[in-house]
């Protein structure tokens, strides 16, 4: 280890915050790329499902908040993008990875969203289990991310709370609505466990993202926070969840859960879940057929620009 | 069932062939990114100006308007600043130590430098 990487490790130690100009090394840099444009492209793919019922609300109310929400999506995807660009790659190169298929994000956003009931679920459980995640990286070590992260986390709680609503609204009513809710619960439980990834255990080389504090805490950590959490949530709703496995365990102070099915985690991982293609297909689509709106409004800048120069000029 | 795991940083996005790599062929792309600009926001009247993030847009209206939806959506100011980021000047964090040293020797602009008698009240 060098004098620059010791001074570097010696600051992350102190929770001394990195900011984009301060020396790092290349690995913490990339890494960080990574992880971040992954995450932003994650809200960015994450309006998609959601977006697929603004126009079937099932009132003005839901799709006023609905719209908002996925606004609120837009927007943490615009704060992520921005926070990797102080790291020196650029949007257009972000967005190209995204589309080539070289950059990833959350499988979650590959399941369907069938009825009303799931947008419920999403903003409860998917938007739960983000928040663990989130939470943990306002106090992630680069400065830049940690500030999205604390902007996000603000708007992030009405997202939670207006999914709940929803599906305790279900929960209330006819048995048809009852069902809706059982169902959604169902179908999307399994899939927000693993949005925390794999096991800790199933790792096979050190942590360095734990030593440069850009994570802070383990997979299996946030994954037993979150379920702790929904286990009694759920009893408000006066539902279960789909796992005959999920019992307190008084000894651990912590809930027991079932095995997740990793085939199916993997599987969707590598492109064959249910909407892998659909969601990148949409992406491509927007991109492309927004290009000429991208380059019409450049090109009307430039042309405002040369006139003002212009007038300048005979005005001199 | 015999699968090996890999630890991913962030929750299930693989980390390993996904994205951020600046990678040598990076220049096949046109640079066509609109220009960036830094916002910031003043939350209520009285108060400064405070960085905000950034974004991209083609001329300042543009800019402001954007900041406005992206930074403004739950009242969070009432005055909104943008600037080009490439007209931003920035001290060098690693010239910190030599820059800031002057001050660092001059205890005596701190009004705890001064031991004054007991009886004198509020100053």
């Amino acid at each position: 280890m060098d004098d620059f990487e010791k001074n570097f490790q010696g600051k992350i130690d102190a929770e001394i915050k990195i900011e984009p100009k301060d020396w790092m090394p290349e690995k913490y840099r990339q890494t960080l790329i990574r992880q971040i444009s992954q995450h932003a492209h994650s809200e960015i793919v994450g309006m998609l499902p959601e977006g697929n019922w603004i126009t079937r609300a099932p009132s003005l109310k839901r799709k006023a908040i609905l719209l908002a929400k996925v606004q609120d999506e837009a927007g943490h995807g615009l704060y992520l993008y921005a926070a990797a660009e102080t790291l020196g790659t650029t949007r257009e190169e972000m967005i190209d990875q995204l589309h080539s298929g070289q950059a990833k994000y959350s499988s979650i956003f590959n399941y369907p969203t069938l009825t009303w009931a799931d947008i419920g679920a999403i903003g409860w459980l998917v938007d739960g289990a983000a928040i663990m995640n989130q939470v943990m990286l306002t106090r992630t070590s680069y400065g830049p991310y940690a500030r999205a992260m604390v902007r996000i986390c603000k708007e992030e709680s009405f997202h939670q709370r207006q999914g709940f609503d929803i599906l305790l609204t279900l929960s209330q009513g006819p048995d048809a609505q009852k069902n809706m809710c059982r169902d959604a619960i169902n179908r999307w439980w399994w899939p927000s466990l693993m949005m925390f990834g794999p096991k800790d255990s199933d790792s096979t080389h050190s942590d360095q993202s734990m030593k440069w504090k850009i994570k802070r805490m383990g997979n299996d950590e946030l994954r037993q926070k979150f379920v702790d959490m929904i286990a009694e949530q759920v009893k408000v709703l006066g539902m279960n969840l789909p796992d005959p496995d999920l019992k307190w365990n008084e000894e651990k102070n912590h809930y027991d859960f079932g095995e997740i099915n990793w085939q199916e985690f993997w599987n969707v991982v590598k492109g064959n879940g249910p909407c892998n293609k659909q969601r990148l297909d949409a992406r491509k689509k927007a991109w492309e057929q927004g290009a000429w709106v991208r380059e019409a409004a450049l090109a009307h800048a430039n042309k405002v620009k040369l006139q003002t120069h212009k007038g300048t000029l005979e005005a001199a | 069932m015999s699968i090996t795991c890999r630890k991913y940083y962030y929750g299930d996005i693989p980390d390993n062939n996904a994205g951020g790599n600046i990678s040598p062929e990076k220049n096949k792309l046109s640079g066509n990114d609109w220009p960036l600009w830094e916002v910031f926001i003043r939350s209520k009247q009285g108060l400064d100006h405070k960085h905000a993030g950034s974004l991209h847009a083609t001329n300042a209206q543009m800019a402001i308007e954007n900041a406005r939806d992206v930074y403004t959506r739950r009242m969070e100011g009432v005055s909104i600043w943008v600037v080009e980021s490439k007209h931003i000047h920035a001290s060098n964090p690693e010239e910190a130590g030599s820059l800031y040293d002057p001050a660092n020797d001059k205890v005596y602009r701190y009004p705890a430098f001064y031991d004054l008698p007991d009886e004198l009240k509020h100053m």
